[in-house]
């Protein structure tokens, strides 16, 4: 039904999507040039939530940035600390305690969980049905419960420090989770048997929205996005880092391109995040959590430093080009949604907004992330 | 003369408070429905279970200013809600609630119902095209053609339940499935063996009809804002929001005196206008039951349902009744 259409000049009319609108899920701003109901061409337009994280990153101490990069994705923050941390303590040089890398791991898987299921929420919200979301907030305030008890906080997290963590974790943390994986297994059959069947998700979903694989080559999509598209590509796997190479679990990939195989995709790497918390809190050594000998004063040697690590919404990197003293020189981010996003203006052409809509959905978009 | 006059007041009274009522106490259910599929309380703080909520809903929304936005056409936009209110309490009048309530019985009551259930989408139009905004644009000529498509393949269901009983009178439909439930027309009969079928469409068309999930396109809050609606406040809003639970009512009431009996107790025994208040409030819940758990639909979707499968299907039910009536 996407297929794109012919119309005569002068035909068009400008619908403005946002800045404040119910689908673009925060400030984005979608300039969209309509023939009726489909959508001619499309434009988007960022900046309306720009708080130069980047700049302050070169303004300030190495340690003064670090909670400024949980303030990118409020949805997976802790992913995003972790890239930080992990950028400087290459450049600077600093072994990280065992403990302190399975806590991280865990963690962050934690978060992902609670970020996919966030967007599981919105994402069938967005099509119309509010049920899902709830169901789905409540598995989550369990999670956020477990991660603002080690962490202190529940969305803003700045629990990771150079070297280590802000504090270990505590007696119930290891109970909880264990807890948790087979109620979110549960879970995620009753969201299977209550969502994932329903012909009229499927029928809004299947076949809609096609990105092709080349598309997101194009655009550098990544994350669950060009894995939906058949891109086998995980940063975890192809470029890994922390305790990753630990763990033996799967990254989804399906060809189909549409709306569906991300959500699909999703979906089953909630499963896969649960199967790493699992071996990660079966193999948790014992140790401490922060290295004997660490600098007191962060100053990597100069040089070029790069780290990706996978968040929830796709692959990150943090370059930093140091010239030896307190404050980077250069304090590059480059957050996934901002690719993922890209690919709606090109995708979108000749669809219907209803559909274009639900393909914004499945981009899983977080704006202060793309803005910065 | 003045006599019949008063009854008309009174009736029209009745209709009104009646309608008002439902419609308040309606949004009341279905917030507390939705917060009990949502594992949530819903509204419970004023009142006994929230019972006052409606009272302070209402408040609120007369006391609000009504803006009225620049550019837009001053009439229509003024003009929309009454008329989303105004039918939905005229079909009142010739609904029967048993087998002695009700207002007016008329012999072409269920030509006036359709034919009052169509302006409804007179105000949607309205409402969208004078508010001077594009989602409320897009929304009404969605609705409409909802609406169109919707009420074709109820009205074929109609004429066939009509076809079997020769009347057009809603008290006469009713009374031909009096005595238990093996008379109602939801039952399929040697006539007519397709009628769990037709059961199905004109409830799948209701839903449609009254703008509720799966199919409420008019007003999808995830591309439309708003929909037709979104430049209203205060008690503009208000009407459309009564408007919508009062013709959920009118439809709730269709679907009991078409094909579950009207007032007819299930076992035969004791008619009475609690049956049919307890069938139109089964039929509600499930409304709302269903609201809260399906996804929407997309407006294509939507429009195939109804010309590919719907319309075919009652079509292909209106020719083979006819026929075995013929036979039989």
């Amino acid at each position: 039904m996407s297929a794109p259409i012919h119309i005569q000049p002068g035909e068009t009319f400008t619908l403005n999507v946002g800045p404040q609108h119910p689908a673009t899920h925060g400030v984005l701003r979608v300039k969209l040039e309509m023939d009726g109901e489909y959508i001619v061409h499309s434009e988007t337009v960022l900046g309306y939530i720009h708080r130069m994280h980047e700049l302050m990153g070169e303004n300030r101490t190495y340690p003064q940035v670090l909670p400024n990069l949980s303030r990118m994705d409020y949805l997976g923050a802790l992913g995003y600390t972790h890239g930080h941390v992990l950028a400087i303590e290459r450049a600077a040089g600093i072994e990280v305690p065992e403990r302190a890398e399975y806590i991280r791991a865990i963690t962050v898987e934690l978060n992902r969980i609670a970020s996919h299921l966030f967007w599981f929420g919105a994402f069938v919200m967005d099509l119309g049905g509010f049920t899902p979301l709830m169901y789905a907030i409540e598995d989550r305030e369990y999670i956020l419960d477990i991660l603002e008890r080690v962490t202190g906080s529940r969305l803003t997290y700045c629990y990771y420090r150079f070297g280590g963590l802000y504090n270990d974790i505590d007696d119930e943390f290891v109970p909880a989770t264990k807890a948790l994986i087979p109620r979110m297994r549960e879970s995620l059959k009753k969201y299977d048997a209550l969502v994932t069947g329903n012909i009229i998700l499927q029928k809004r979903l299947k076949d809609i929205g096609p990105l092709s694989k080349e598309l997101c080559r194009k655009y550098g999509a990544t994350g669950p996005v060009a894995r939906g598209s058949g891109i086998d590509f995980d940063v975890r796997k192809n470029e890994p880092y922390s305790v990753y190479p630990e763990f033996d679990f799967d990254v989804p990939v399906y060809h189909e391109c549409d709306s569906f195989a991300r959500y699909k995709v999703r979906m089953d790497e909630m499963e896969q995040s649960l199967r790493i918390i699992e071996q990660g809190l079966e193999k948790l050594p014992d140790g401490p959590i922060m290295p004997e000998k660490k600098p007191k004063l962060i100053k990597p040697p100069a040089g070029d430093y790069y780290q990706a690590v996978e968040t929830a919404r796709g692959s990150f990197g943090i370059r930093i080009v140091s010239d030896g003293g307190k404050n980077a020189y250069r304090f590059k981010l480059r957050s996934p949604t901002y690719s993922n996003m890209h690919l709606f203006d090109e995708a979108c052409e000749g669809m219907l907004i209803m559909d274009a809509l639900a393909l914004m959905g499945s981009l899983d978009l977080v704006i202060p992330e793309i803005d910065r | 003369m003045s006599l019949t006059l008063l009854n008309a007041i009174i009736a029209v009274v009745i209709a009104i408070g009646f309608a008002a009522l439902n419609a308040a106490y309606l949004v009341w259910a279905e917030r507390r429905g939705a917060g009990r599929i949502q594992r949530r309380p819903g509204p419970n703080v004023n009142g006994p279970l929230g019972l006052l909520q409606p009272l302070a809903d209402g408040a609120k929304l007369m006391t609000k200013q009504l803006i009225i936005p620049g550019g837009a056409d001053k009439a229509l936009f003024m003009v929309a809600p009454v008329l989303a209110m105004a039918p939905a309490i005229m079909s009142f009048v010739t609904i029967p609630f048993s087998d002695v309530i009700v207002a007016r019985s008329m012999d072409l009551g269920v030509l006036m119902i359709f034919a009052f259930a169509s302006l409804g989408s007179m105000s949607i139009l309205f409402a969208g095209w004078g508010s001077r905004n594009k989602y409320g644009v897009m929304a009404s000529v969605r609705a409409v053609s909802q609406a169109i498509s919707y009420e074709v393949p109820m009205l074929i269901t109609v004429i066939t339940i009509v076809m079997m009983t020769g009347s057009m009178n809603l008290h006469d439909l009713a009374t031909s499935q009096a005595g238990g439930f093996w008379h109602w027309n939801i039952i399929p009969s040697l006539t007519s063996p397709l009628m769990p079928v037709s059961f199905l469409i004109f409830f799948i068309c209701s839903l449609a009809e009254t703008n509720r999930a799966p199919f409420d396109l008019g007003e999808a809050e995830s591309e439309l804002v708003a929909g037709f609606h979104t430049e209203y406040g205060s008690m503009g809003f208000g009407l459309f929001f009564m408007g919508e639970y009062a013709n959920i009512v009118i439809g709730a009431s269709l679907i009991t005196i078409l094909f579950l009996g009207g007032w007819g107790c299930p076992f035969g025994l004791f008619p009475s206008v609690f049956w049919f208040l307890l069938k139109i409030y089964l039929l509600i819940a499930t409304f709302i039951w269903i609201r809260w758990t399906f996804p929407r639909t997309t407006i294509y979707g939507l429009l195939n349902l109804s010309w590919k499968i719907l319309i075919p299907i009652s079509l292909f039910n209106l020719l083979l009744t006819a026929g075995l009536l013929k036979v039989f």
